[in-house]
């Protein structure tokens, strides 16, 4: 049965990697997501499940890599300076063709900067923030439930094209409380069996995982691979959110939490008689160029707001290139745009 | 002359649980009669079709070609804790970790400590040969002093580089561990005394008793720049002196 809870972001990120079968956990303990370190370590042991305290982030992330080259589901989540540590795993897990989700509840940067909303490491995980020709899936949540429901996507596409999956939420998210639906939980033992793991090499060759080949045209071949996965990820697993775009004249372009706010921006817009519409990528890697650029079409200004100083903008530019004008509203170090505040950099496009 | 081989009766063979791959490792080095140890054991306990390997950055980083089970390469210094993900995820396995001394003992520090203060149920193999031998030659944690490699050309100097970490005895200091110990393969008693050390490294993790680290001390002729029985007797007469041999730790032996 369904359940209906009021839980707060990081506790339904973490519910949703358990429903989603997820067996082993492993994470070292940061601000703002320590909520959901903590929950599963009072909930994974209770259901005979790996809550694992690792002694750093670099250490978490190769339990993780263990974990998944051991062919069960496993996450670890953390926050910006903690992700930077994690980024030679996640170069690993990614030339391994390993299943991993991995949680990042952004905060302000750079360095320790601080514990409030961020969206600053939009380039660190849809550009690749390791070593080497490699990208995952990112999932950007604008919700808790969404938080929750993209959990759930994460893992299922972790599986299906053995990549590492972030969630890339931010500060607020993590930390507000909203009403969750739950799915029903999936019994670990119901997932298709993944032949290519390391589980004992019983009436079988052995199976061997790693990103290692010192010929160089064997490692072209292992490239071309990843890079042959990443269009098929590209043609099927798009995702993306259009809110009044049909009579739009302004675009607002956001995501995550920003974009949720730029919701109420386009509300407020339409009660004035402005036809503001709001694109919200929900895949942030693949981005949605082509539905972007289409809706770009249609306008003749496309207002990009994020919680950084452009980083997506840069996806914004590329894909809209000279078909409006592309001016940027960003907030930093951890200040929360308005609605009002996003309102107000519209109306300096209002023609 | 004809050899009538049916006649014979086979008194030695490769291990089944080794592959024959090729080796890539420098004559004279003690990490095949390693692998031939571990491969050995394996047999001996019968637990092919469970045990899972980590390879690691290094002299060993091919490990995972020697030995006729699943097997991991992991990133440098990480094994002991990709081996924790891999046993909390396959608790009925065999997980087993080759590490060299810049892995285990340098940039693995943190990871090496803490699996083996968590007392995870895994085998660790730390071979210590007191150099980076895949990169060149160059100064490792465990370097002697005075020691001339490609990083310390004038001898490692204690004043600005400290002393030889004995790691080993940093990890018998703590709780958890159930077996460390320091070996050597330098002769055939110090070679049987390792096999023996491995095997119970191996056994205690089949009975589920805990973390064990067997320490063993090898030799890189190519980067010391001496022929492999000079290697020999420099480790028997002059590492053992730094790193002395036996049991730091063996509980319920």
């Amino acid at each position: 049965m369904a359940e209906r809870l009021l839980l707060r972001g990081n506790e339904v990120i973490a519910e949703s990697a358990i429903r989603a079968g997820c067996q082993c956990y492993f994470a070292y303990p940061i601000t703002p997501q320590g909520e959901l370190v903590e929950y599963m370590a009072r909930h994974m042991p209770r259901i005979g499940r790996t809550f694992v305290q690792a002694e750093s982030e670099v250490a978490a992330i190769n339990m993780v890599y263990g974990a998944a080259a051991a062919g069960v589901r496993t996450m670890t989540s953390s926050s910006s300076p903690g992700i930077s540590l994690k980024q030679e795993g996640i170069s690993y897990l990614a030339g391994s063709n390993l299943p991993a989700v991995i949680v990042n509840v952004v905060r302000g940067g750079p360095g320790l900067g601080n514990i409030a909303p961020a969206q600053c490491d939009y380039f660190q995980a849809v550009k690749g923030g390791g070593h080497g020709d490699y990208h995952m899936i990112v999932l950007g949540p604008s919700t808790v439930p969404e938080a929750g429901e993209l959990t759930m996507l994460a893992f299922d596409l972790a599986d299906r094209y053995r990549t590492p999956v972030m969630i890339l939420a931010d500060g607020l998210l993590g930390q507000m409380m909203e009403p969750v639906t739950l799915p029903d939980p999936i019994d670990p033992a119901t997932l298709p069996p993944k032949s290519w793991a390391a589980t004992g090499a019983k009436g079988r060759n052995p199976n061997i995982i790693l990103s290692f080949d010192l010929s160089p045209e064997n490692l072209k071949q292992m490239n071309l691979a990843l890079q042959a996965r990443y269009d098929e990820i590209r043609a099927h697993e798009i995702r993306y959110e259009e809110t009044e775009t049909a009579d739009a004249d302004i675009l607002l372009v956001a995501y995550g939490s920003t974009a949720r706010i730029a919701k109420t921006t386009v509300n407020m817009a339409r009660a004035e008689g402005i036809r503001l519409g709001l694109f919200r990528p929900i895949t942030l890697w693949p981005y949605p160029y082509d539905a972007l650029r289409a809706a770009a079409e249609r306008v003749h200004t496309v207002l990009t707001v994020e919680m950084s100083a452009g980083q997506m903008w840069e996806d914004v530019r590329l894909a809209v290139a000279e078909r409006a004008k592309t001016p940027f509203y960003g907030e930093l170090g951890g200040v929360v745009p308005t609605p009002k505040g996003i309102l107000s950099e519209v109306k300096k496009h209002v023609r | 002359m004809s050899v009538d081989t049916a006649s014979m009766t086979q008194v030695f063979a490769r291990p089944r649980s080794l592959t024959g791959a090729r080796s890539t490792y420098c004559p004279g080095c003690h990490h095949g009669i390693l692998t031939r140890i571990i491969g050995q054991t394996i047999d001996e306990l019968g637990i092919a079709e469970r045990t899972i390997g980590i390879a690691p950055v290094g002299c060993s980083v091919f490990a995972y070609l020697w030995y006729r089970c699943d097997a991991l390469q992991v990133a440098h210094g990480r094994a002991s804790a990709v081996a924790t993900g891999v046993k909390r995820a396959r608790p009925d396995s065999i997980v087993f970790s080759y590490q060299g001394d810049g892995d285990f003992a340098s940039i693995g520090t943190a990871e090496s400590i803490h699996a083996a203060n968590r007392g995870e149920s895994i085998t660790v193999i730390f071979v210590n040969n007191q150099i980076y031998g895949m990169t060149g030659g160059e100064m490792a944690p465990t370097t002697l002093v005075h020691q001339l490699t490609t990083t310390s050309p004038l001898g490692r100097d204690p004043r600005s580089t400290g002393y030889p970490i004995r790691f080993s005895e940093i990890i018998a200091q703590l709780e958890a561990p159930v077996y460390v110990t320091r070996q050597a393969l330098y002769d055939t008693r110090r070679i049987l005394d390792c096999t023996k050390a491995i095997k119970k490294a191996f056994q205690n993790q089949v009975e589920g008793k805990g973390y064990s680290l067997v320490e063993v001390l090898s030799t890189c002729p190519t980067n010391w720049h001496m022929s492999p029985l000079q290697s020999n007797e420099h480790v028997a007469n002059t590492v053992t002196k730094v790193f002395p041999l036996g049991d730091l730790v063996n509980k319920g032996a």
